[in-house]
């Protein structure tokens, strides 16, 4: 046993609630011993069954152990629970290669890479399945066996239908969005303190939050989650549950109270539910 | 009383916060923590770390910077966040009945100090 996975092995014994396994099960699954990989990272998954790192590790395992059906399932798992996580994408896009669908592998990884451009690995293995892709014009497309690949996470929906349920923003309203459990914004939109569009990108990073904070509420005793607010700099954020499988985030420049944000979320709440049929 | 355990002693006497902790915001580890008996510290910074994350995330993606001050409320109780700098973030654990107002200043004025 190595210094490093004997200290992160001490580490984990003395504090079990820790994150520590992460990097257990990393350095065991780097040094070739999977099969305690798998165990460590398990046994954290029973802990943080929510934590997307911890699926996207699990991934990683058992793809080493060659169960390719359970690693994708990891994957879509770790995704899930973090729609931006370029490593599930690309463990995804390395399957459907292996699948021979050229075409789905492509998609995946291209995602990877508008997410996580540095990383060198995707580019290569992007420009690796390009090559193929050219290689082989006519027919790149081999059906994956079922029990091996599944639809991957569908992207969000079009901007007509997301804009449907709140007004546009205006001056000092960043906007109002309604999201699923997904990661998918089903209304609404956002506007960055420069203006930028960043509706689709914000609702992919709240993918998972509501089943953390119903998580930690929860385990912490403090009974069923009702709203997160957040303060920053550029602006005042205010996230809040109209249904369990969906949320609402409002954002506000910091000029207003957070109390009174936390009033206009409620009513926008309200008028979610109204509008997903949701009875009072 | 060092430093930290004195940050962490005002802020536990708010009124109605049943503890406090510093713990690392990345690995979500215990650095210092006073709390009311049968209150796991650990829980508490594991948790807290990993909503965080997932929030100074999303913040991200907003194209703002990492929150200064996070509330989670619950039906019976709140778990408060302040970020610092150097990774650390000052954590409270309050009841229904807690004057969370002045939790937050307190807590924004103590992870101020640390830095």
């Amino acid at each position: 046993m190595t210094d490093d996975i004997r200290a992160l092995t001490a580490r984990l014994a003395d504090e079990p609630s820790s994150l520590a396994f992460l990097e257990l099960g990393e350095a065991l699954r780097r040094r070739g011993q999977v099969d305690a990989a798998y165990k460590v990272v398990r046994g954290g998954l029973s802990r943080y069954p929510g934590l997307a790192d911890a699926h996207d590790l699990l991934g990683r395992i058992l793809g080493d152990q060659g169960d390719l059906a359970g690693a994708f399932d990891a994957w879509a798992d770790a995704l899930r629970f973090d729609p931006m996580r370029s490593g599930a994408l690309k463990g995804i896009g390395f399957l459907y290669f292996r699948a021979g669908n050229v075409e789905a592998a492509l998609e995946h990884l291209q995602r990877a890479a508008d997410i996580d451009p540095d990383d060198q690995s995707i580019a290569q293995a992007l420009a690796r399945v390009r090559a193929v892709k050219r290689a082989t014009p006519v027919s790149t497309h081999a059906e994956p066996a079922a029990d091996t690949i599944a639809p991957a996470p569908a992207m969000a929906g079009t901007t007509d239908v997301a804009t449907s349920l709140f007004p546009r923003p205006e001056n000092g309203d960043q906007g109002v969005m309604l999201v699923d459990g997904n990661g998918l914004r089903l209304s609404g939109s956002l506007r960055s303190p420069t203006n930028e569009d960043v509706g689709d990108r914000v609702a992919a990073e709240l993918a998972g939050v509501s089943k953390e904070a119903s998580r930690t509420a929860k385990l912490l005793g403090l009974g069923a989650w009702v709203a997160i607010a957040v303060e920053s700099p550029e602006g005042n954020l205010f996230l809040v549950p109209p249904t369990p499988q969906t949320l609402l985030l409002t954002v506000r420049d910091s000029s207003l109270p957070m109390a009174r944000l936390g009033l206009i979320a409620e009513r926008a709440a309200r008028d979610a539910r109204a509008w997903l049929g949701v009875p009072e | 009383m060092s430093p930290t355990n004195a940050v962490l002693e005002r802020v536990t006497r708010v009124p109605g916060v049943r503890g406090s902790l510093l713990i690392s915001g990345t690995d979500g580890l215990v650095v210092a923590e006073r709390l009311m008996d049968g209150i796991d510290g650990r829980a508490i910074a594991a948790l807290a770390a990993n909503l965080i994350q997932r929030l100074v995330r999303a913040t991200a993606g907003a194209g703002m910077r990492i929150p200064t001050f996070v509330h989670l409320r619950g039906n019976t109780g709140s778990v408060l966040a302040a970020p610092g700098r150097n990774d650390l973030v000052l954590v409270a654990l309050a009841g229904v009945d807690a004057n969370l107002g002045l939790a937050r200043v307190e807590m924004l004025d103590a992870v101020g100090r640390l830095a």
